[in-house]
């Protein structure tokens, strides 16, 4: 049964540049208009380019970044509104899993001395409740916890530990939800696998949400069950993956897919589709369509006057392209 | 964990960092002349209670058994002299014979003492008590030379407490043609010394006899002769006949106190200050910001000597406003400047998405990033106030009360200790300021060494 854990409507999150501290120059639409709505438990990812907004949708949810305009409602709270004791509640429910695994963690405090941390933070006074914790996050990603662990620096330990304590740390406080913006770009490929594999392990163990934002296409099929393809600052698609990998419904998502390498050693040579040009530029984004500059299958008049809502062409399958109108 | 990680046993930063500073020798010097210098403030402060030090500064009874500008006892035995310390001799070591008379008693006290140096005594003092209710007693001295003269020196009442300044007297001056210090010690002026050539010493045992003539039957004379020497002790004496050691050790307890707490006072506040104003933006950083320039520019010095000459010269004033300028100091720019991209690092925003509130980012994962680099400033930075604080004082805003090196070098500066020729006044003082700044500085310049290649890693 499907129970909405968070809905996001219209989210917006807008930079203003400032000259001198009060010229505004403008701002940057980081995040324009994004709506989606992820259950209890499920897992999605949010794939798109660099800079099309997917880490600007995570710190906002995590509450770093004030939305500019639109609604996030966690568990029926509204995130805007949330302030003092409650937003600090909200923190405790949502963990984070970011792309450095080295920068997120504290280079002087040793692992037990950063896991203790949030536990601190929310009020887990008894020592030994927290050691208690602490320990059983360590034995869940696999780390065990003994002591040497406990006692080491960041810099003593690999990409793929470090990653894991960082997971350790966003289950400390029993989340219901997991974001996890890039978790294995900065890893060996050696260890990639190992990292999602224990992020679905435990997000399907806890039945925790987990928000998954990657660049990297070939990882969502078997990791998400839902992905919401972000171009701009605004979502472009959103289905069930096997959906979506099937038959994308918008030009970019087709494009994305393309791009993606085939193994096959035969089909090296073959051409692939590259959407030409550049990302646009968020300060002044096109009118209408914002792919439609690229759009391969653009149509004068319609594509670049209007921008497009999202229409359904099949069931739980959303894409915001005109070509989808009348389906 | 890796298999190289399962041997090395894991080490914090700190541990590590002082691990590698034991492979530099100025580190290894450094420490051991700080800790020669912390062991001597803590010798001062055990031994010799603030009360009593106070007490042996500012004067007293105590004066009356030291000479005047004596040289430390060392360095006169050192360059082959021999000049006399500080003689006593008490009527307790007194051969004493009484004569009973109706209603008189007369008692004969003889002060035997040997003098065996190259060098006059400096003064001669004779202290007298005696304990009569009604008629004073009566006494006549004679000085009795090793070859069998004796020279009259004259006879008088006793009051309760009196004291004979024998090497002031000016008809006994004007009778041997010399002042009696040396006139007494010296060898017969009628074998021939020329006029303007300083006599030699007759070197022997001598004696003060005293005859007393009481006329209650129960008066008690006690007598002590003085010969003030020319030499005293490790560090030797000032004008004023203080102790120049009680200076000497009590400035190093002062000078630590004063160095480190201006030292603590100002890095750490200094930093968390910048911590504050690169995590809170805004209207704090730029108030910040101001404030340090406005007071970079501000001369310290001149301030300090504005404050002492107007209100108080207390050394905790002067080191509160050493600690009020030094908080916005220039070291706010290079915090900020360290802090600024710290501010951005990915560990800092997963604080904030696990709860932490601003104080704590600043306290627990700003501030600590960057202390390594803090502790070579700070260790630097103790003798700059060290320094700071004798400057003040030899420019005469010393503590008042407190004896510190910086006031030992006003006091010899104005009593021309140099052109006299008492350079033990000025060099000690001189020297454990050197030291000071030697042992600071070399450690502290290893601790840099091996401190910011650190944070480069970190």
């Amino acid at each position: 049964m499907r129970q909405p854990l968070l809905v996001v409507k219209g989210l917006q999150t807008h930079f203003e540049l400032r000259q001198w501290g009060f010229l505004r120059l403008g701002s940057v639409r980081a995040l324009d208009g994004v709506d989606f709505t992820l259950d209890a438990g499920e897992s999605a990812a949010v794939v798109g380019e660099s800079g099309c907004g997917k880490s600007t949708l995570a710190r906002t949810l995590l509450g770093i970044y004030r939305p500019t305009a639109g609604e996030a409602w966690f568990a029926g709270q509204s995130l805007a509104r949330l302030q003092g004791r409650a937003l600090k509640e909200y923190r405790a429910r949502v963990g984070y899993v970011q792309q450095d695994p080295y920068g997120a963690l504290p280079p002087f405090m040793t692992v037990r001395r950063a896991l203790a941390e949030p536990l601190i933070i929310h009020g887990v006074r008894g020592r030994a409740e927290r050691e208690r914790r602490i320990a059983a996050a360590l034995e869940e990603v696999g780390l065990g916890a003994s002591p040497e662990v406990q006692e080491s620096y960041p810099h003593q330990l690999s990409g793929g530990q470090q990653q894991r304590v960082v997971i350790a740390r966003a289950l400390l406080l029993r989340p219901r939800l997991i974001i996890a913006d890039e978790p294995v770009s900065m890893l060996d490929a050696s260890v990639r696998v190992e990292i999602l594999d224990l992020l679905q392990r435990v997000q399907t163990e806890h039945g925790i949400a987990l928000l998954y934002i990657t660049h990297d296409l070939s990882t969502v099929r078997h990791y998400a069950q839902r992905v919401m393809v972000m171009y701009a600052g605004r979502l472009a698609e959103q289905a069930p993956v096997e959906s979506l990998l099937a038959r994308p419904q918008h030009p970019y998502s087709e494009a994305l897919l393309a791009a993606l390498v085939d193994p096959e050693a035969g089909n090296a040579d073959q051409e692939r589709q590259v959407p030409q040009g550049e990302p646009p530029n968020l300060l002044n984004p096109p009118a209408g369509c914002r792919f439609h500059p690229r759009c391969p299958k653009f149509m004068a008049g319609t594509c670049d006057r209007k921008e497009p809502p999202a229409f359904e062409p099949f069931s739980g399958h959303l894409a915001a392209c005109w070509l989808r109108r009348g389906q | 964990m890796s298999q190289n990680g399962r041997e090395r046993s894991p080490m914090s930063p700190w541990r590590e960092g002082f691990r590698r500073l034991r492979r530099y020798p100025s580190a290894l010097v450094g420490v051991l002349i700080i800790a020669g210098l912390v062991g001597t403030a803590l010798y001062a402060v055990l031994a010799m209670p603030y009360s009593e030090a106070q007490k042996l500064w500012r004067g007293g009874e105590v004066w009356y058994d030291l000479p005047v500008n004596a040289s430390p006892v060392w360095l006169d035995r050192l360059t082959g002299g021999q000049a006399p310390p500080t003689l006593k001799v008490s009527s307790r070591d007194a051969v004493t014979t009484t004569r009973e008379f109706e209603n008189v008693t007369i008692q004969q006290l003889i002060l035997p003492f040997d003098f065996y140096y190259q060098q006059f005594p400096s003064e001669l003092n004779l202290f007298l008590e005696a304990d009569f209710t009604q008629r004073q007693p009566f006494v006549r001295l004679a000085w009795h030379t090793p070859d069998g003269l004796e020279i009259p020196l004259g006879a008088r009442r006793i009051g309760a407490a009196e004291r004979i300044s024998i090497s002031q007297d000016q008809i006994l001056t004007r009778r041997l043609g010399l002042p009696p210090q040396i006139g007494l010690f010296a060898q017969d002026q009628s074998s021939g010394v020329a006029p303007g050539q300083s006599p030699a010493v007759r070197q022997g045992s001598y004696q003060l006899v005293l005859e007393t003539v009481h006329f209650e039957p129960d008066t008690e004379i006690r007598a002590e002769l003085v010969a003030y020497g020319r030499v005293h002790g490790l560090a030797g004496t000032d004008h004023q006949r203080r102790d120049l050691l009680v200076a000497l050790l009590w400035g190093t307890p002062v000078a630590l106190a004063f160095g480190l707490i201006a030292a603590v006072g100002t890095t750490v506040t200094t930093l968390v200050i910048a911590a504050a104003g690169v995590w809170y933006r805004g209207w704090l950083d730029a108030a910040i910001q101001r404030l340090t320039e406005v007071n970079i520019i501000l001369p310290l010095l001149p301030i300090l000597v504005m404050v002492g000459t107007l209100y108080s010269t207390s050394i905790w004033l002067m080191l509160g406003v050493v600690v009020a300028l030094g908080i916005f100091s220039a070291g706010i720019k290079m915090y900020r400047a360290m802090l600024l991209p710290i501010r951005e690092a990915p560990y800092i925003e997963a604080a904030r998405a696990y709860g932490a509130g601003g104080g704590r980012i600043v306290l627990r994962y700003m501030v600590p990033r960057v202390l390594p680099v803090l502790i070579p400033t700070f260790v630097t930075l103790i003798p700059t106030y060290v320094f700071l604080e004798a400057s003040l004082a030899v420019l005469g805003l010393g503590d008042p009360v407190l004896p510190t090196w910086g006031k030992v070098l006003h006091d010899a500066q104005t009593q021309s200790a140099l052109y006299h020729g008492f350079y033990y006044w000025v060099v000690g003082p001189a020297l454990l300021l050197m030291l000071t700044g030697l042992g600071f500085a070399m450690l502290g310049f290893a601790l840099d060494r091996v401190f910011n290649p650190r944070l480069r890693n970190l």
